[in-house]
């Protein structure tokens, strides 16, 4: 019989209404789980033992009295800790934000407490989500459950790796470049960032808005729909929130690909990308295939240009949102702060920041800078405008869009870091659904060694419910989802 | 050799600009770094990109307007709950003149 913690969010629920189990039981099997291999993984910063325990038994005792739960009743969600949660420290594992505890809830945050989740801590990151390998946190690296000595992507990497090692039954991340998909492929869950306005952004602390989407993590599709119908759709307090009316994810997990137009995009199986990961992705592809899709290839020529567009964007929002953190108002504060007022602003920055941090901000600061602007900021934001028309352009010809999500498997713990450019190149496949504002899913589709491959696939705005119909028919069929390390 | 495209000088200015503090080994260490960077940021400029409009935003909505009536607000001690200095109602700031 399997533990608890093994299973699906799907299952807990329906255990837990029929009164099959108790949610408490549940939560406790997680929280014993966490005790014991977290200290192997350090997936998480903060976590909130007591509370969960106490939010069990309050849903079990609704229960017990017949009254209604919602629609995650008792089921423990793992957070990014860029997402504000009301009296639970909040720290974007940065220095700087260390003993930040929110005044309020981000937007998500609150539906989940609506629909009766359980918030079981909140997850490891690279410091401000700037990083793809979840080693840049004050709080120190995660590792990767499926081999220790690897990294577990990033920057959601706390949420991948607390999902694949059952600490958690879902999880929420935050994606600006890829930092949904990327941990999703290293530690072999499904990771969905969602179209841009889909998801409200209140509450999610800022990097770079104009990229940014907060999605589900998930251990199974039908789980991973399941939490994205509860985050989605228009909220008054984020200004790029769109008012549309809302997809049923569930419908489409059928199985059934008959029709489907993939387009190959011919750059995403260029020189860069390791032959292993190509090797793992054909499979997939041809599983999707004898589901009844067909597919071609296309080429996208503007991608060459994707990333260093993307990073300037990026940078110049970045150095402009974190101009914020003076430690006037929260954050740190040097002790002797008797000289003026700018110095112990460049003071309390230089000690609150990681390098990566400051490498970004000064670089955007740069590139927005008089005489900079035209050749870095105005000419990427043009760049693009040419992304988004020939993405726009395949898209009229295909449904989705597949390729890897990374273009090679976890690598080692410190092999990168210490190159910023290099680790930059991580990121060269899934930054364009950020610049285009696309969908995209990145979907476990096969084992290199012990180390996971994830296959991506991007669609059209608000096609989430197509993105999850191929991952439902990669889990009934190529039978990577479900597996799990030993730890 | 490659392009100098930012001097240690010009780095000391954006961390002004910026304001972060920076140690002697860290001039060194970023404008190494950026002069990298750079030189891969100006691959843009093979692009050809006269005509085209910039895309600040991917949605279509333009200056999204709500009602201009008091909503809740945070109460006043849950606002200076963070700060680490503060005094009665207030912020408490460094010294700016």
């Amino acid at each position: 019989m399997p533990k608890l913690f093994e299973l699906s969010a799907l299952d807990i629920i329906e255990k837990i209404k029929s009164q099959e189990i108790t949610a408490e039981d549940y939560i406790n099997s997680i929280i014993e789980r966490i005790l014991r291999v977290d200290k192997k993984i350090n997936a998480f910063i903060t976590l909130e033992i007591s509370k969960a325990q106490e939010k069990a038994r309050e849903i079990d005792r609704k229960i017990s009295r017949g009254e209604r739960v919602g629609r995650l009743a008792g089921v423990a969600v793992a957070v990014k800790d860029n997402i504000c949660t009301l009296g639970i420290r909040t720290t974007c594992a940065s220095r700087i934000l260390e003993n930040f505890i929110p005044p309020y809830d981000a937007t998500v945050i609150e539906r989940l407490k609506h629909e009766d989740a359980i918030i079981i801590g909140k997850t490891n990151m690279d410091e401000f989500a700037m990083g793809s390998t979840t080693e840049t946190s004050y709080f120190g690296p995660t590792r990767n459950p499926w081999d220790l000595s690897k990294v577990p992507g990033g920057s959601s990497g706390g949420s991948a790796a607390a999902l694949i090692a059952d600490m958690a039954t879902l999880a929420l991340g935050s994606d600006t470049g890829g930092s949904i998909r990327c941990p999703a492929s290293y530690c072999s869950v499904i990771g969905l960032k969602p179209t841009y306005g889909l998801v409200s952004r209140y509450g999610l602390i800022a990097y770079a808005n104009s990229l940014e989407q907060i999605g589900p993590l998930a251990k199974s599709t039908a789980d991973c729909a399941l939490l994205l119908s509860v985050i989605d759709g228009y909220d008054p307090r984020d200004s790029t929130s769109v008012n549309i009316p809302l997809n049923d994810f569930s419908k489409g997990l059928t199985g059934d690909l008959r029709g489907l137009r993939v387009g190959l995009p011919k750059e995403f199986f260029g020189e860069g990308v390791e032959d292993s990961v190509k090797r793992h992705v054909w499979s997939a592809i041809h599983i999707l295939e004898s589901l009844g899709a067909v597919y071609e290839e296309v080429s996208l020529p503007s991608l060459e240009y994707a990333l260093a567009t993307y990073y300037i964007i990026a940078m110049s929002e970045a150095s402009s949102n974190l101009a914020r953190y003076d430690g006037l108002r929260y954050g740190y504060r040097v002790e002797h702060d008797d000289a003026d007022w700018s110095r112990i602003y460049a003071r309390n920055r230089r000690i609150g920041f990681g390098a990566e941090v400051r490498r970004r901000i000064m670089l955007g600061t740069y590139a927005l800078s008089a005489g900079y602007y035209e050749q870095y900021y105005l000419k990427a934001l043009k760049i693009r405008t040419i992304i988004r028309r020939e993405f726009e352009e395949a898209l009229k010809k295909f449904d989705v869009l597949v390729g890897p999500t990374m273009p090679l498997p976890p690598f080692n713990i410190g092999e990168k870091i210490g190159d910023p450019l290099t680790l930059y190149m991580c990121d060269v496949l899934t930054v364009p659904a950020n610049l285009t504002g696309y969908p995209a899913i990145s979907i476990p589709c096969g084992f290199e060694g012990k180390l996971p491959i994830g296959l991506q696939s991007i669609s059209k705005p608000f096609n989430e419910d197509l993105l999850l119909k191929i991952s439902f028919a990669l889990e009934t069929n190529a039978g990577f989802i479900g597996r799990r390390p030993e730890l | 050799m490659r392009k100098q495209h930012i001097s240690k000088e010009e780095v000391e200015h954006v961390a002004w600009l910026a304001h972060i503090e920076l140690t002697e080994e860290e001039k060194t260490l970023f404008t190494e770094q950026f002069n990298r960077i750079l030189d891969f940021f100006r691959k843009i400029d093979e692009v050809n990109t006269d005509n085209v409009p910039p895309t600040h935003h991917v949605l279509d909505l333009v200056n999204v307007f709500r009602e201009d009536e008091v909503g809740e607000t945070l109460p006043n001690d849950s606002v200076l709950i963070n700060a680490p200095k503060k005094e009665g109602r207030f912020f408490k700031s460094p010294r700016i003149v």
